[in-house]
């Protein structure tokens, strides 16, 4: 995306509206720590050497829900913390995304049974599904690179 | 799962603070269950003088899974996939645990090559265990680059697993009678390359945390811990032998042939946190020890054994073998049966004795599966610990413990 | 699980003495199993049981402690393990304690071995035994409002229902989903 080659002669770049904002928005998507089990020890390898999510935008991750816009909830979510996980999602401000990373947090994975939530769509809406247990870094990367496909499909209307 | 509710009032739980919190002198402060520093989902409600904690309570449970019932739901061998995601930083010691446990159960014999493997991935994970360890602890302590060099290593040693059983952390490898299947010609080159690269990695973090006089500074006097006290709360592993008293599984109680390979067992008698830290650190290099000989001396042979009554025939004796038909069918329809008793045996994973109790009752599927997990003790000390230091040392001691929460709430 | 005398079971020779010694004191069933010693003792008993494993004979650690629970059978409905470890001379021991009916009750043996605390706060969660005399006596992996006690033999494991084509509907409207 030569930003060069699109200025022409004049300095001037046209685009819509939409495509700046998605553009800002995937560029630098603050993810939350939300780590629970094993996939949070696949979120840090992700984000350290070898596989560095900062690549993609992600330099850091806050810890605070009020400074974030991403949420990659990484691990099981057992009845006890279920809300807890609820009012997390609640105090993050518009827009704002969920990643369920792994099988636990997708439906329930190899636990099927009182003490796990069975998928964490039960509780907050979700928008990508990382499968895998846990999964790999690469493949939590590409979930992360599908939801910004869906975002830059996004019309500004929907966070308004 | 329930409809009704239970109503928990807070004079419940007036008996866990003390009168000066009550009266508002000190501050109840909630360091809830999502921290960056508490590793994992652990919740701390500390009362606060100022900033020095007069008391620490832990609450634990937000990660519990439920995993002794559903083992008791699943037969033997099935049952094992489940015992990986308990502490999920030593998958392998898990395994091994659970293993070792069922083959002393039915009585089942393991070959010697399957031994010296297991001993190999077994000190292998107690070094990228401690490798996490090492990073999450300096990360909280302010030291970002130990962080990103230790999963860098780490990305070795998960290679080696990649290569032998095809997954990166939950692995599975070890089974009843041995291992899953022989391991591939590239893994004794990608072992001894790591173990020769090693060690001077190991300096390169101690030349960045050792003598660092902010590191010492945080880490020294903090979180005192006596023998006395460490062994009346059940404190195992390095939290313990960072007081002096040098208790080790395995040279104390050997297993799966330990007792051929020549260790040390690291002790220091400070008890602070930079006495555990050091303590670590050194049983680094002693496991690469251990697996550089287990390596030289590795016996050939099979890799599981040849009971058929326990363990899955090879997919090649099916197409030509009777009795190898109707025992991989047996075996993986209905499973095999345990006599109606029990055993524990302890096993040292890298944060303290690892128990399991096993209970057969003459069926396919175990009885009762407790498994006595070194965090869930680990973490009872903690007030003890805590008591009259700042909040910022309690993060240091929190580390210094080495609390994997999926330890403690099963 | 064989019940014989200690003496003619197969224990190394300071085991032996020590068995032998709680065998007489407090009425204790001795059995053994690949090489691990249990003693089965009475629940009223326990407390005096674990201090003498303490004091008399050096056992200075509780290793683990937990339940098993034979429902149906109500006679006994529950056996508690204690697992002791003798640090100095290398030894373990095993006590079981049966517990009858389904609310049974048992001391506290936190004044004796101070790690008991959350063990039996396990017990009391995941089994429903009700120690006494213990300190702080609450939930504590099963969130406080939680009814029933999950690791029980009549507890049911809790698991979704697979939906197939012929009751796919009939589960989807029972399925929770968020209120966006």
């Amino acid at each position: 995306m030569g930003l060069e080659q699109k200025l022409g002669h004049m300095g001037v770049v046209t685009t819509t509206l939409e495509q700046m904002v998605n553009w800002g928005r995937t560029r630098a998507m603050w993810p939350m720590l939300f780590g629970l089990a094993c996939c949070a020890i696949e979120m840090m390898g992700a984000q350290a050497s070898s596989y560095d999510m900062s690549r993609f935008g992600m330099e850091l991750m806050r810890a605070s829900p009020r400074q974030s816009d991403l949420m990659i909830v990484a691990g099981r979510v057992s009845r006890k913390m279920a809300p807890i996980l609820r009012r997390l999602y609640d105090q993050m401000p518009a827009p704002k995304w969920v990643v369920s990373m792994g099988d636990c947090a997708s439906c329930g994975g190899v636990y099927n049974n009182y003490a796990i939530v069975q998928g964490v769509d039960e509780i907050v809406p979700v928008d990508v599904y990382v499968a895998g247990c846990p999964p790999r870094p690469e493949a939590l990367i590409h979930g992360i690179m599908t939801l910004h496909e869906k975002v830059k499909a996004e019309k500004i209307k929907e966070w308004a | 799962m329930s409809l009704q509710q239970v109503e928990v009032t807070t004079e419940d739980l007036r008996h866990l603070v003390s009168n000066r919190a009550i009266e508002g002198e000190t501050v109840l402060l909630n360091m809830g269950p999502q921290h960056p520093s508490t590793h994992g989902v652990l919740r701390l409600l500390l009362e606060l003088d100022g900033e020095i904690v007069v008391n620490c309570i832990p609450d634990v449970g937000f990660l519990h899974t439920g995993i002794e019932k559903n083992i008791e739901a699943k037969q033997y061998e099935k049952a094992e996939t489940l015992t990986d995601r308990l502490d999920y930083l030593n998958t392998m010691g898990n395994n091994l645990a659970y293993c070792l446990a069922l083959e002393k159960l039915v009585d089942l014999d393991v070959p010697p090559r399957a031994q010296a493997i297991r001993v190999i991935f077994t000190e292998l994970q107690r070094i990228s265990s401690h490798l996490v360890w090492l990073g999450t602890h300096a990360l909280d302590l302010a030291a970002m680059s130990v962080f990103l060099y230790c999963f860098r290593e780490r990305e070795q040693i998960l290679d080696m697993m990649e290569m032998c059983s095809g997954q990166r952390m939950m692995t599975t490898y070890f089974r009843p009678g041995g291992l899953w299947r022989e391991v591939p010609e590239e893994f004794e080159g990608a072992v001894r390359s790591f173990i020769n690269d090693f060690p001077r990695r190991i300096e390169e973090y101690e030349g960045l945390l050792s003598k660092n006089p902010i590191f010492l500074d945080r880490t020294k006097k903090i979180g005192l811990l006596s023998i006395e006290d460490g062994i009346r709360w059940g404190v195992t592993g390095p939290s313990l032998r960072g007081s002096g008293l040098a208790y080790d599984l395995r040279k104390e109680e050997p297993y799966s042939g330990y007792e051929q390979y020549d260790f040390d067992v690291p002790t220091s008698n400070d008890g602070d946190v930079y006495a555990r830290y050091w303590v670590r650190m050194e049983e680094m290099r002693q496991s690469l020890r251990i697996v550089r000989q287990a390596l030289d001396k590795l016996p050939k042979g099979p890799v599981r054994s040849n009971n058929r009554k326990f363990v899955p025939p090879p997919r090649a004796e099916l197409g030509t073998s009777m009795e190898a038909v109707i025992h991989h069918f047996k075996l993986w329809t209905e499973g095999f049966p345990a006599p109606k008793a029990s055993v524990y045996v302890p096993v040292e994973s890298p944060r303290g004795e690892l128990g399991v109790f096993l209970e057969g009752d003459g069926g396919p599927k175990p009885y009762r599966c407790y498994w006595r997990t070194p965090s869930f003790l680990n973490l009872q000390v903690l007030p003890l610990l805590s008591k009259g230091h700042f909040v910022a040392d309690l993060v240091a001691i929190i580390g210094s413990i080495d609390v994997v929460l999926g330890d403690v709430d099963r | 699980m064989g019940i014989a005398r200690s003496a003619e079971l197969k224990m190394n020779s300071a085991l032996q003495s020590i068995v032998k010694d709680l065998e007489n004191v407090f009425a204790a069933e001795v059995s053994e199993f690949r090489g691990q010693v249990s003693l089965l003792i009475s629940p009223e008993k326990i407390v005096e049981a674990a201090r003498a494993m303490r004091d008399k004979h050096g056992f200075d650690m509780l290793t683990a402690l937990s339940a098993v629970d034979y429902w149906p059978q109500r006679e006994p409905r529950f056996h508690v393990v204690y697992e002791f470890k003798n640090i100095k001379q290398r030894l373990r021991l095993e006590v079981r304690v049966p517990l009858n009916g389904d609310e049974p009750e048992l001391n506290s043996i936190t004044e004796v071995f101070p790690n008991a605390n959350w063990h039996e706060r396990e017990l009391w969660d995941m089994f429903g035994l009700h120690i006494k005399n213990h300190p702080d006596l609450r939930r504590i992996l099963m969130p406080e409002d939680w009814v029933g006690h999950p690791l029980r033999k009549d507890y049911p494991l809790g698991y979704e229902e697979v939906q197939f084509t012929f009751n796919f509907e009939e589960i989807d409207q029972r399925k929770p989903r968020p209120k966006d």
